[in-house]
């Protein structure tokens, strides 16, 4: 099974953990089940189409998925994947 | 509530004003028991964004990853982010507000002319807007 990081912002949703072991042979697969185990997660997470949202990046081991080929990105049993935050903002409105 | 011990105020205070005017932008690491959140670190990190930092700020998600690994380690929270808001009030804009996490203080200082005029923090309600978090500023006096 792969393990995901789940980041301090989100852990409320996941009852505080902030490790949690998904199956899934694509990164797709393992996030509908983190979120299908967690629905509170999926409007942080994905769109309404299922895929990532633009303010979350999400790594396996030390790539971006968006280097390797998205939610499709292919998972090994010992996998990590990490949520991280996009953190960003200023003061124009 | 967001206690800032005075130690943390001026290493908040330094940051802005090294980085005026452009936005300075880093993490609040600390204690939290129930409503009551505490300061007691804070990293300061490069202002990620390419082209006009004066008004924007990114932080790198290698520095993101960084800092919640080493607040793991050192068993604090990562309680938040701050930043700087360059001749601007130090509350949110709405690009601060459609990018924020729920959970985090966000704490913005605002710097006029190169000095820090006001601080204050934010968080994201249920319905996705700001909330004031009232910030309680103290000595390092009353902690130690």
């Amino acid at each position: 099974m792969a393990t995901v990081i789940i980041p301090t912002p989100l852990r409320k949703f996941t009852q505080q953990q902030s490790r949690v072991q998904v199956k899934g042979n694509s990164l797709q697969e393992a996030l509908e089940e983190l979120t299908r185990n967690y629905p509170d997660l999926r409007k942080n997470l994905l769109d309404e189409n299922g895929k990532l949202r633009n303010f979350v990046n999400v790594f396996v081991g030390e790539e971006d998925v968006r280097n390797l080929q998205n939610e499709l990105t292919p998972l090994q049993e010992e996998s990590v994947i990490s949520i991280v935050p996009a953190i960003a903002g200023g003061n124009i409105v | 509530m967001l206690y800032l011990p005075s130690h943390i105020q001026e290493q908040l205070a330094v940051d802005a004003v090294r980085t005026y005017p452009d936005e300075c932008c880093g993490f609040l690491l600390g204690t939290e028991q129930s409503h009551a959140r505490t300061v007691t670190e804070i990293i300061a990190v490069h202002n990620a964004r390419e082209g006009d930092k004066r008004r924007r700020y990114e932080i790198h998600p290698d520095d993101y990853r960084r800092a919640e690994k080493y607040a793991d380690v050192k068993g604090l929270q990562l309680l938040g982010i701050y930043h700087s808001h360059p001749d601007h009030p130090s509350v949110p804009s709405e690009h601060d507000r459609a990018v924020a996490f729920p959970y985090f203080s966000y704490v913005i200082l605002s710097v006029r002319q190169g000095e820090v005029v006001s601080v204050q923090s934010w968080r994201l309600n249920d319905n996705r807007h700001f909330d004031e978090e009232p910030v309680i500023h103290v000595t390092d006096f009353i902690l130690t």
